[in-house]
């Protein structure tokens, strides 16, 4: 029978995973301010697009706002707190 | 994730080939419930109709129309399983449970924890040696390592390096070279779907204290310190920082050759020009391994002959104008652009003044679209002027700085390459007083 042997684990050392709780959420999207953000990757402009005009004709009671953040793949703060000051939810995409 | 923190209700939309690795970010967020959408893979140079049938169209992930999935999960009340605390520990062992050598071989292949090539198994006696390589102490923390800039970062000790430095065949005294390109930060397997790769340079005197080539065969499989300390650095970095695992942590569509192992040294000793750590802030005496970020294309040349300022032209306007230019040259090819009345900076300072296109050739560029644009709208320049050119207007489309030159190779032909390779191991502008200079290898000694 084979020698067993004892090896050291390659692995770095993961996180913590510290639990978070979503967005309470409303009732409908009527008369709600639904931010839809353009990630910036190539082409996400023209989906978010059509994602408006969607909303436009299928939920017209629903007032979409376009909004960008400062670069892809970075957190932008001041795109947050304009969405948080008079938004109510939010789509953003696409993420290739 | 950070607006629904904020008490925004949000619906991130990805492609679906995004949809093992939204759900792995989501839980390693504390978010598992998070209420992700997918449309289909590409949205890149989909019509504008195209893209309105994605939205009427089936979620491929969530196998529901898509904009059902938007609409309930913004509105959809919170319930139980969105409540659950998802907070949890998670470690690794020092130590796997013992086995035979064959088993554990086939767990470290099964656990993605390999590039698939023959690995030295990490027993204690060998990653024992492999630690007298260095006077750092092996729980002394290194730095922390992540897949992309989203993901979660993950740490790692000297012991981590080292045990990796084992599974790739290295020796002892490289261990510093390979401690300081992990405490660089930067992962050689990053999970970019445009398959980046991370090119080591390495200059100072411990490129001849561990016999490093430089010569014959430089970027080639011809010595064992050059392909060893390489394929450490990856192995680390796909270990350390969580995985390197297609789907997962891993999206880069096409993949990358130097991911297995890219480390070279620069030949110091025959070059015309100073040594490139010298360039960039070092002593001459100081060790250094420089981290260039690219791997995307490669152009090659002999030279420089009577037209090698339209051959340059060609290859520096071809080149994915995103990821800037490192030529790799041969002594011969230096010695000549010096009897060609050139140092080094002025040859870079030739290459941008001469590497132009017109401006819409240089935005109609995924890349450039992506992460320049918005820089050059916010009015940074160089970008700035560049998206403010005619679109017929030639632009130049790298700086100087953009732009590296190192000297290699065995002096059998006057073989230049040019790589995609931006030096990304700079100090921080805001790096705390008295931080290690990234790449410094002494300090590791």
């Amino acid at each position: 029978m084979a020698q067993k042997i004892r090896v050291l684990d390659p692995r770095g050392y993961p996180p913590k995973v510290v639990g978070k709780r979503l967005a309470n959420r409303p009732e409908t999207l009527e008369g709600k301010v639904v931010y839809l953000i353009d990630c910036l990757f190539d082409n996400s402009d023209i989906f978010m697009e059509q994602l408006r005009d969607w909303f436009a004709e299928h939920i017209p009671g629903a007032i979409t706002k376009m909004i960008k953040p400062r670069e892809s793949w970075v957190d932008d703060p001041e795109m947050r707190a304009r969405v948080v000051a008079d938004g109510d939810v939010a789509i953003i995409g696409v993420g290739l | 994730m950070a607006l629904e923190l904020d008490g925004i209700p949000t619906i991130p939309v990805s492609t679906h080939v995004f949809g093992r690795l939204a759900k792995a970010t989501a839980v390693a967020g504390g978010l598992p419930t998070t209420r992700s959408c997918f449309v289909p893979q590409p949205v890149v140079g989909r019509t504008p109709s195209e893209l309105r049938a994605y939205i009427e169209g089936i979620d491929p992930v969530n196998k529901r129309p898509f904009m059902q999935g938007v609409i309930e999960g913004l509105t959809r009340p919170l319930d139980d399983e969105d409540l659950k605390d998802a907070s949890f520990e998670r470690d690794t062992p020092r130590y796997l449970e013992p086995d035979t050598e064959d088993n554990l071989r086939t767990l470290f292949m099964e656990q993605h924890w390999t590039d698939y090539l023959p690995i030295i198994l990490p027993t204690e006696e060998r990653v024992e040696a492999m630690l007298k390589g260095t006077s750092k102490a092996p729980d002394m923390f290194v730095g922390y390592m992540r897949p992309a800039n989203f993901r979660e970062a993950w740490g790692f000790d000297v012991e981590k390096v080292a045990i990796n430095a084992v599974m790739a065949g290295a020796r002892p005294d490289y261990l510093p070279v390979i401690l300081a390109a992990c405490a660089t930060g930067i992962s050689a397997r990053s999970s970019s779907t445009t398959s980046w790769a991370s090119l080591a340079f390495v200059n100072g005197p411990i490129r001849k204290e561990i016999g490093m080539n430089d010569g014959i065969g430089a970027m080639g499989p011809h010595n064992h310190a050059n392909a060893t300390i390489g394929r450490a650095y990856s192995l680390t970095s796909q270990n350390c920082q969580g995985g390197s695992v297609p789907g997962e942590t891993y999206m880069g569509s096409l993949g990358n050759n130097y991911n297995y192992t890219a480390c070279f040294a620069e030949a110091e000793e025959r070059s015309p020009w100073s040594p490139f750590h010298v360039d960039h802030g070092f002593k001459a005496e100081d060790s250094v391994v420089s981290i260039f970020l690219g791997g995307w294309y490669t152009h090659s040349g002999f030279g420089p002959r009577e037209s090698w300022q339209e051959k340059f032209v060609r290859m520096l306007t071809a080149a994915d104008h995103f990821s800037s230019p490192l030529f790799v040259m041969d002594p011969i090819v230096a010695n000549e652009f010096v009897k060609l009345g050139f140092t080094k900076d002025s040859l870079i300072q030739w290459c941008s003044d001469n590497a132009r296109m017109k401006a819409k050739y240089y935005w109609d560029d995924q890349w450039i679209t992506t992460l320049v644009k918005p820089h050059a709208e916010a009015g940074v320049e160089p970008m700035a002027s560049r998206l403010h050119a005619d679109p017929e207007a030639l632009i130049s489309i790298f700086a100087p700085e953009d732009i590296k030159i190192i000297v290699m190779g065995g002096e059998t032909q006057g073989a230049f390459k040019m790589l995609s390779g931006r030096l990304v191991s700079r100090p921080r502008p805001n790096a705390p007083r008295g931080s290690m200079p990234p790449g410094l290898i002494d300090v590791w000694r």
